[in-house]
């Protein structure tokens, strides 16, 4: 236990740990102070000023964020020094900001639209500084508009201290900094990986997601088009947010109802292709160490990684290209869903291809990019035609004009709309590999994991590298070569942590033989499409929110998805088959580190 | 290894692969090539395992580090309020004159390039100006003439 400080904020006396902020204290309090360039997962930047608070004997301004609090501070948060104080940092702010707010769709979302509000700029003091800088669309996925940027560094301080990629940085100084890629090159020619997690944080509009709200509209309002949408494992539990939700509430019958509403021909579940991938990804995995282990084939590519997260992939592909061979070929649940929609499901359904859409509703802005793949249009045509964030998905049930509150829960459609408890977790980082091992676990020995009511808990929860290991028991014949073995696995999420694991691996400090990395913090329940804000609270929410769903599901391991198992009878023969190999598994490629 | 990268890594064995080596390398490099290209600042990068946005941020933070081809010269005339005052503007005309070039431009034969820059701290010796790293102060128009004279001939 540290020490506890005595301070006053507001008159009020207070104890507090030692070493918190002016801010940490007074949320104690539940006293409000603004913060702009602060956010709860990154490190304090201090630099908009506008947390600023008075501190008896201090002759200036402090700001709240980045101060600690000490023996005997009396603090002051609402006086009229701080009040024209805080006016002043904002009008400064907006004096170079293109205030262009009801065509922006951060609009609402926007923590320096809500300040504005708040303080009632209502003249405007100095001149005006906006500058003409084109926007920078480059991107299939992130839009960066630098007329909108209050250079809070957020964005530079996600993208380094949580994903360890470093595509933005500030540059110039003064007035003229900007937060820059390498040499000002567009967002799609630099390391970028599209995990979006800057947008998520960036308080204003200056970075967004590339939206393709209107093509989806286009086509769902063409009688001669028949759209398919899938929705991603997260969004179900985040998307209620949007709608003053709790987060981590689970909205997925509204969420299909609404779907429905709005006029999408086949409502379908991402989660189809989460179980599908399950199949495909751990026969892969007893296949490779299959020939590791009985063939001795010392070319075989072992810890296998998965590979259902783009951004993941787009990192690996610039950052570890020597390690693509270790890459599971399988197709994210995405690219799977969306090469089936187009073959398996047309030709159920009898519709041709040539005439369907399809449509991605995920918690992700990568996925813009992976749908974009000159490789992912296997079936012929574009496997998926267009991908929405969460936050677009309510963007649409807003102009739809849909209360999606009053909504009664339907069920997804049929053929490609059943899914399992392994499928729901997903979602959360460990997901896939908890998943992975419920069933390659049976398959192996006929029995199910040995762990408490098959929750593999040393693999779940926020720790950044995660390992464990089980001993294979009881295997079935044809699994001989496995009795005993001690399976090990390891799980990163947010990919600075992946840089860790790799690291790790390298050293030898980690050992593993199957290997689960999910781009964003927390998995994909804290993905770069998810509803803003999201931190550490609502991210721990989203995935409580995932393993109750899980819990209570009926079908918990993906290879007892009864849909699953028809598609496999029915059209694709056998796990990693020829077929499974045409439509479902893919290749990667090098791509620059610098 | 082309010769700008084999020369970058030799700096980085010189200086030590660590972040804190960064601005010492670009020094040479600026002495070497009077900027910083791409090449070098991937180079750099590479050699110090950093990122290239980082290498490119601190590299545009300092005025005198140029991201973009500069001339062998580079004349910077001072434009803070004394110098200003004391008529730094028909230094600037002198060496259009002389060189046909405006701040912000570099001469076609790539010998010289011409910038306005802050304050040189030697507001007492105004109109001043920088050479690469030589000073000239209490300026006249033909005194610049003069000097560029000498730097053409170089």
């Amino acid at each position: 236990m540290s020490n506890l400080i005595n301070v006053t904020i507001n008159n009020i006396p207070l104890q507090v740990e030692e070493g918190k902020t002016i801010l940490e204290a007074a949320k104690m309090l539940n006293i409000h102070i603004p913060v702009l360039c602060h956010h709860k997962d990154l490190c304090v930047a201090g630099n908009c000023r506008i947390c600023v608070v008075e501190v008896e004997k201090d002759p200036y301004l402090v700001a709240a964020c980045a101060i600690p609090v000490r023996e005997g501070m009396n603090i002051l948060t609402n006086t009229k020094k701080i009040r024209d104080a805080r006016k002043h940092i904002l009008e400064l702010l907006l004096t170079e900001h293109n205030i262009n707010c009801i065509k922006c769709c951060k609009s609402s979302s926007c923590e320096l639209q809500n300040l504005a509000l708040e303080y009632r700029l209502d003249e405007e003091l100095f001149i005006n500084l906006l500058q003409d800088i084109p926007v920078d669309d480059s991107s299939p996925a992130i839009i960066k508009d630098d007329t909108k940027c209050i250079r809070c560094t957020r964005c530079v301080r996600t993208c380094d201290e949580l994903q360890g990629v470093n595509a933005l940085a500030m540059s110039q100084k003064g007035r003229h900094t900007k937060m820059s890629t390498y040499l000002e090159k567009p967002l799609a020619d630099v390391v970028c990986t599209n995990c979006g997690q800057c947008i998520n944080r960036c308080p204003t509009g200056a970075l967004t997601e590339k939206s393709y709200v209107e093509q989806v509209w286009e086509a769902i309002y063409d009688p001669s088009k028949f759209v398919v949408v899938q929705t991603a494992p997260a969004v179900r539990f985040a998307v209620g947010e949007l709608f003053h939700v709790r987060p981590g509430a689970r909205v997925t019958g509204r969420m299909v109802a609404s779907l429905r509403a709005m006029g999408f021909d086949a409502v379908l579940d991402t989660d189809f292709t989460a179980d599908l991938t399950i199949i495909e990804e751990g026969t892969e995995l007893l296949t490779r160490l299959k020939k590791a282990l009985v063939d001795r084939d010392k070319s075989v590519a072992l810890p296998m990684f998965s590979s259902c997260s783009p951004g993941w992939i787009k990192f690996i592909e610039h950052q570890y290209p020597e390690l693509l061979p270790n890459l599971s070929t399988c197709k994210s649940p995405q690219q799977m869903f969306g090469a089936l929609a187009k073959t398996f499901y047309a030709k159920k359904r009898e519709i041709d291809p040539a005439n369907m859409v399809s449509v991605s509703i995920m918690p992700c802005t990568a996925k813009k990019f992976e749908a974009n793949r000159p490789e992912m249009r296997d079936s012929g045509y574009k496997d998926v035609d267009y991908v929405l964030t969460t936050r677009e998905f309510a963007s649409m049930i807003h102009h739809s004009g849909i209360d999606v509150l009053t909504l009664k829960n339907e069920e997804f459609d049929n053929i490609m709309g059943a899914s399992t408890g392994a499928a729901v977790i997903f979602g959360a980082t460990g997901g896939v590999m908890e998943a992975a091992l419920r069933t390659a676990y049976q398959i192996v020995t006929g029995k199910d994991v040995p762990f408490e009511g098959i929750n593999i808990t040393p693999i779940r929860g926020f720790q950044g590298v995660k390992q464990a290991s089980l001993v294979i028991e009881g295997t079935l014949p044809e699994w001989k070569f496995l009795e005993g073995v001690e399976l090990k696995v390891a799980v990163a999420h947010g990919l600075k942590n992946a840089h860790k694991l790799i690291q790790g691996l390298k050293s030898g400090e980690i050992e593993a033989h199957f290997v689960e990395i999910m781009a964003c913090p927390g998995g994909c329940i804290g993905g770069g499409g998810q509803p803003i804000p999201t931190n550490i609270d609502i991210r721990t929410a989203r995935m409580e929110g995932t393993y109750k769903a899980d819990s209570k599901m009926l079908l918990r391991k993906s290879h007892e998805n009864p849909e699953v198992q028809a598609l496999y009878e029915e059209f694709l023969g056998k796990p990693n088959g020829h077929l499974s190999h045409e439509l479902l598994h893919t290749y990667y490629t090098e791509r620059f580190k610098y | 290894m082309t010769n700008c990268e084999e020369f970058i890594s030799q700096l980085a064995n010189k200086y030590g692969r660590k972040r804190e080596s960064l601005l010492a390398i670009i020094h040479e490099v600026i002495n070497q090539y009077y900027y910083l290209s791409e090449e070098s600042m991937t180079a750099i990068a590479r050699e110090l395992n950093m990122p290239a946005a980082e290498v490119y941020g601190t590299a545009t933070f300092y005025t005198f580090f140029d991201t973009k081809p500069q001339g062998k010269y580079v004349i910077r005339v001072c434009q803070t309020i004394v110098c200003d005052m004391k008529r730094k503007e028909d230094i600037v005309d002198a060496i259009y004159e002389l060189l046909r070039i405006k701040p912000g431009e570099t001469t076609s034969d790539g010998k010289f390039s011409l910038y306005y820059t802050n304050c040189l701290g030697m507001c007492h010796e105004g109109p001043a100006m920088l050479i690469n790293d030589e000073q000239y102060a209490k300026l006249t128009p033909e005194s610049v003439k003069d000097i560029l004279v000498n730097y053409m001939k170089k």
